[in-house]
């Protein structure tokens, strides 16, 4: 039986990020990983650090995905000597697109409404007009049908792949346990420290963290934590390479440091079939050649579905088990954005118990209603 | 209004042109889609334009012999499209289609996927230099173009291809500078214990022998046993360094023509996630399917080299008997109709089969090119080597498809025809496992690049 | 690379590649013809700028990819020589279209 520290389970995101941040605290970190060609939520991510639309209806959120965007430049510079990686983390700024004038009403009633919730900090994002977006994308067109877009200068991308394998690397650079092919199946706790149990072995740590996505939904009641989640599928398109003409992170087609364009995304409720459909498909080509009409000739190389981890109301849950002490639950979709916070503050919570302000909020207590229990699943 | 009908097949070498001649013939509306601008698949590639008058001779009878199936297929009331793409099928039996300018959908009741085989990558040092290509090419220029390499031209590899080839090219007047065989003389032991059933198909071994000793005859050294095979050069193939007997052996080379056999083209059935299964004597993934060729998704049936290599003849009998199962199916006729017609057709197959396990053990894969070294390109899109392969496994990767979110390995135009056996099989070695074990990439839609705007014109589904 | 060893029947085409005029056989393949007109290669590489050429003839390995009457990334095996057309190399990424 191998020993640590301290276990995290899952390899996508949320786990590699946070148990980084644990070695970084000098804990003895092992990760645990399921195997190839299983669900892998991080593998799909559009790779946006984006926060302009995050935490709607809880601002500690919104401020937590804005810290991280600051916390990125540094992890970025970090990840890329212990890995040797380049995440190609680019922090100018993002637009999310606006065509015509609902889209545009819509989203400035949007941010009214973060503005509002956000009281007396500070909520950076406006709408600008169409001529400021043309100089913002100097290297292409603009379809007729963009009025304008909702800008922050806190947003900005990474490379989607780039990232996965970065974290990995640096992790087991500064001498973290990366275990592949091994799926918990079951956790328990022996008194002293909690024992995971997977085909390939046995681990034992007096802390574990549940990274794991959908995993969740399986181990979380064994260590006395009710963390509802729920999946919903996300389908993106992806072109061949092009040379980058695309400057700037925006929000539903971008172009990557390799020059492939990104193209979402779709929100459906399909359980947990990732594939992906023709009519999605079209959708998205027809916004995308709508918004950069040069996008037309481009090839698509390869259309991707991928189940989201999505909470209630789409906002992180961090949680200590309160039966079981020192088993944690740290889940959102947005791996990506929160990879430096989860490195930083999430890491340093579960090593020292170091609380960041308003974090109890992340608890999934906020889905009790008095009396009542929201269910894991719609 | 997408179209309807009742069969789509899709490819147009033996095994489509039969189904769709057959299904039609019963009564069935078909659609045969096909890239080529012409019918004949590869193996009989330009038939119908080929110069008979000068290159059939070279070309053999075994090639002419195709020109009665595309015969039969054209005097059918099938649909033929050729120079169209299928870029998706669905279980519900569409699929989107493109002829290069406009992408559109057709929902077809069934559909047979005849898309045959590909020739298995050959993954060497300096594969990728401009010189080196895959044995096949040539025989298709010779069939489209009536070109040979010029200058010494080196053929390499294993396989029955590998004899016919050269003496095509021989008879075209190509230099042949060398011709080298992995094969080693443990592989012709191991064959002796299915040799009854090779008395069966007593005509095709004794071709395959008849060719190599007329090539003996003309001079020709067939080296075997040759191993550790490397092209080099300074941005063009220049030198094929290879070893034979421990001794090092270079050969000036403009040309160098590889070939390890084939394996089935599984992009479709993997595509649409039907199930596949490991066949260990060839090396290769195929699609689990019945003797009708049913995969495990039932509106999709294969035939031909697509569902397991076993050559032109069976494939055309596999595409007769794929379109009575879809004819049965359909309700155009019963099951005892169906026995009837499929009886002799079902024993025929069987007995082209029956010389597999003889020419699998001969002609096996050799083990360099499954396992390439450190700086071999596995992935000639994304230019990851089986050294990145390896460190990737060292890092955690436990399979293709963790590999390809590290390396973008697999995720080029090609989506894994000229690297998935190889990565599978890297993967595999590095880490002691049994290849089914490890896997293959996961396929995605589309099977081949569409634009943007073609996707975006598209009819609504 | 490749020589022809017959006379082409069926007339020929005129096509522009890189610069020379190449009279080529009217059912030929863009590939084949290139293959036949100069010692080279059809692209380079997006990652490291290497230089390919066709390998199947069929259009599983992509290296024959050029840009043909303005259009990249086109599969040259694929696509028959017509009279006038232009054809480049296709050189590492494509840029994007116009």
């Amino acid at each position: 039986m191998e020993t640590s520290d301290v276990i995290v389970v899952g390899g996508g995101l949320f786990g590699p990020a946070t148990a980084y941040g644990l070695r970084q605290q000098g804990l003895d970190t092992v990760v645990l990983d399921d195997g190839d060609d299983v669900l892998r939520a991080a593998r799909g991510n559009f790779g946006l650090v984006w926060v302009q639309s995050k935490g709607m209806g809880m601002h500690r959120y919104h401020a937590w995905s804005r810290e991280s965007a600051h916390l990125y430049a540094n992890f970025a510079a970090e990840l890329k000597e212990g890995s040797g990686a380049d995440i190609a983390h680019r922090n100018d700024g993002g637009m999310h697109l606006l065509l015509g004038e609902d889209e545009r009403e819509q989203r400035r009633r949007e941010m009214d409404m973060m503005r509002q919730q956000a009281g007396v900090d500070a909520f950076e994002c406006e709408i600008i007009e169409r001529e400021e977006v043309e100089k913002m994308l100097p290297g292409v067109r603009l379809g007729d049908d963009v009025v304008g877009a909702s800008f922050s200068k806190h947003d900005g991308d990474v490379n989607p792949l780039k990232l996965l394998r970065a974290i990995n690397g640096s992790f087991q650079h500064m001498g973290g346990r990366y275990r592949s092919d091994c799926r918990v199946e079951n956790i328990r706790h022996d008194g002293s420290a909690f024992i995971a149990e997977t085909k390939n072995g046995s681990f034992t740590a007096p802390k574990i963290v549940l990274a794991c996505g959908h995993g969740i939904t399986k181990l979380a009641p064994m260590v006395g934590l009710d963390t509802p989640i729920v999946p919903q599928r996300g389908q993106i398109l992806v072109t061949e390479r092009a040379e980058p003409v695309l400057a700037m992170a925006l929000s539903s087609v971008r172009q990557t440091d390799e020059g492939t364009v990104q193209i979402g995304n779709t929100e459906e409720e399909v359980d947990f079939n990732d594939g992906t459909t023709l009519d999605a498909g079209q959708a998205m080509a027809r916004r995308a050649v709508t918004i950069f009409p040069q996008l037309a000739g481009l090839r698509l190389i390869r259309t991707w579905g991928c189940i989201r981890v999505l909470t209630p109301d789409k906002c992180a849950i961090y949680d200590e088990s309160e039966q079981y002490p020192g088993a944690y639950v740290a889940t959102s979709h947005s791996g990506v954005t929160l990879a430096a916070v989860n490195a930083r503050r999430t890491a340093k919570w579960i090593a020292t118990g170091e609380t960041p302000p308003g974090f109890e909020e992340f608890s999934a207590k906020r889905f009790k209603t008095e009396g009542s229990h929201v269910p894991a699943h719609h | 209004m997408s179209e309807s009908i009742d069969l789509a097949v899709i490819g147009a070498g033996p095994a489509g042109l039969a189904a769709a001649t057959t299904a039609s013939e019963h009564g069935l509306s078909v659609v045969l889609f096909d890239e080529q601008p012409a019918p004949g698949g590869q193996i009989f590639r330009n038939i119908e334009g080929v110069d008979r008058a000068t290159m059939g001779d070279t070309l053999g009878e075994d090639y002419l012999k195709g020109g009665t199936i595309a015969e039969a297929f054209r005097k059918s009331s099938a649909d033929y499209r050729p120079s169209a793409t299928v870029w998706r099928v669905d279980p519900d039996g569409s699929l989107a289609w493109t002829d290069g300018t406009t992408a559109r959908i057709l929902k077809a009741r069934r559909i047979i996927a005849a898309t045959g085989a590909i020739e298995r990558p050959v993954p060497i040092p300096g594969w990728t230099l401009s010189g080196v290509m895959a044995a096949g090419a040539a025989q298709i220029l010779m069939k489209t173009a009536s070109m040979v390499p010029d200058g010494p031209t080196v053929i390499a590899g294993n396989g029955p291809l590998l004899y016919l080839v050269a003496n095509q090219l021989f008879k075209a007047g190509a230099e042949i500078a060398a011709i080298l065989e992995t094969t080693r003389f443990r592989d012709y032991l191991a064959a002796i214990p299915h040799a009854p059933a090779a008395l069966r198909a007593n005509e095709y071994l004794s071709k395959g022998a008849r060719m190599m000793q007329h090539l003996r005859n003309k001079g020709f050294r067939i080296q075997s046993a040759v191993s550790n095979i490397r092209a080099t050069g300074d941005g063009t193939l220049q030198k094929v360094i290879y070893t034979a007997n421990t001794t090092e052996i270079e050969v000036k080379a403009n040309t160098l023509l590889l070939h390890q056999g084939v394996i089935p083209n599984v992009q479709i059935t993997r595509q649409v996630n039907a199930n596949h299964e490991w066949y260990a004597p060839q090396r290769y993934w195929r699609p689990v399917t019945d003797e009708w060729g049913t995969t495990s998704v039932e509106t999709l049936a294969i035939a031909g080299d697509g569902a397991g290599i076993l050559g032109a003849e069976a494939a055309e009998v596999a595409g007769h008997l794929a379109a009575l199962e879809t004819v049965k199916r359909l309700g155009k006729i019963d099951e005892i109709d169906r026995d009837v017609q499929a009886g002799p057709l079902l024993r025929e197959h069987n007995r082209l089969a029956s010389i597999r396990p003889l020419l699998d053990k001969l002609y096996h894969p050799s083990a360099e090119i499954l396992v390439p070294p450190d700086e071999t390109t596995v992935c000639r899109c994304e230019e990851v080597t089986a050294g990145d392969i390896r460190q990737c496994v060292a890092e955690g990767a436990t399979g293709p498809n963790q590999l390809k979110a590290y390396t973008r390995c697999g995720m080029g135009p090609c989506q894994g025809r000229m690297c998935g056996l190889t990565v599978s099989e890297v993967i595999a070695d590095a880490r002691d496992k049994p290849v089914e074990e490890i896997g293959y990439y996961r396929l995605r839609p589309p099977i081949k690049p569409v634009t943007l705007g073609e996707l975006a014109a598209m009819e609504d589904t | 690379m490749y020589r022809r060893i017959t006379d082409p029947k069926g007339g020929m085409v005129a096509i522009h590649f890189e610069g020379q005029r190449l009279q080529v056989p009217a059912n030929e393949t863009v590939a084949a013809a290139i293959l036949a007109a100069t010692p080279g290669y059809t692209r380079t590489t997006v990652v490291s700028g290497d230089k390919r050429a066709p390998y199947c003839m069929m259009g599983t390995c992509f290296e024959c990819s050029m840009e043909i009457d303005g259009v990249q990334n086109r599969q040259a095996c694929m696509t028959t020589v017509a009279d006038g057309m232009i054809v480049k190399r296709q050189m590492g990424k494509r840029e994007m279209p116009e």
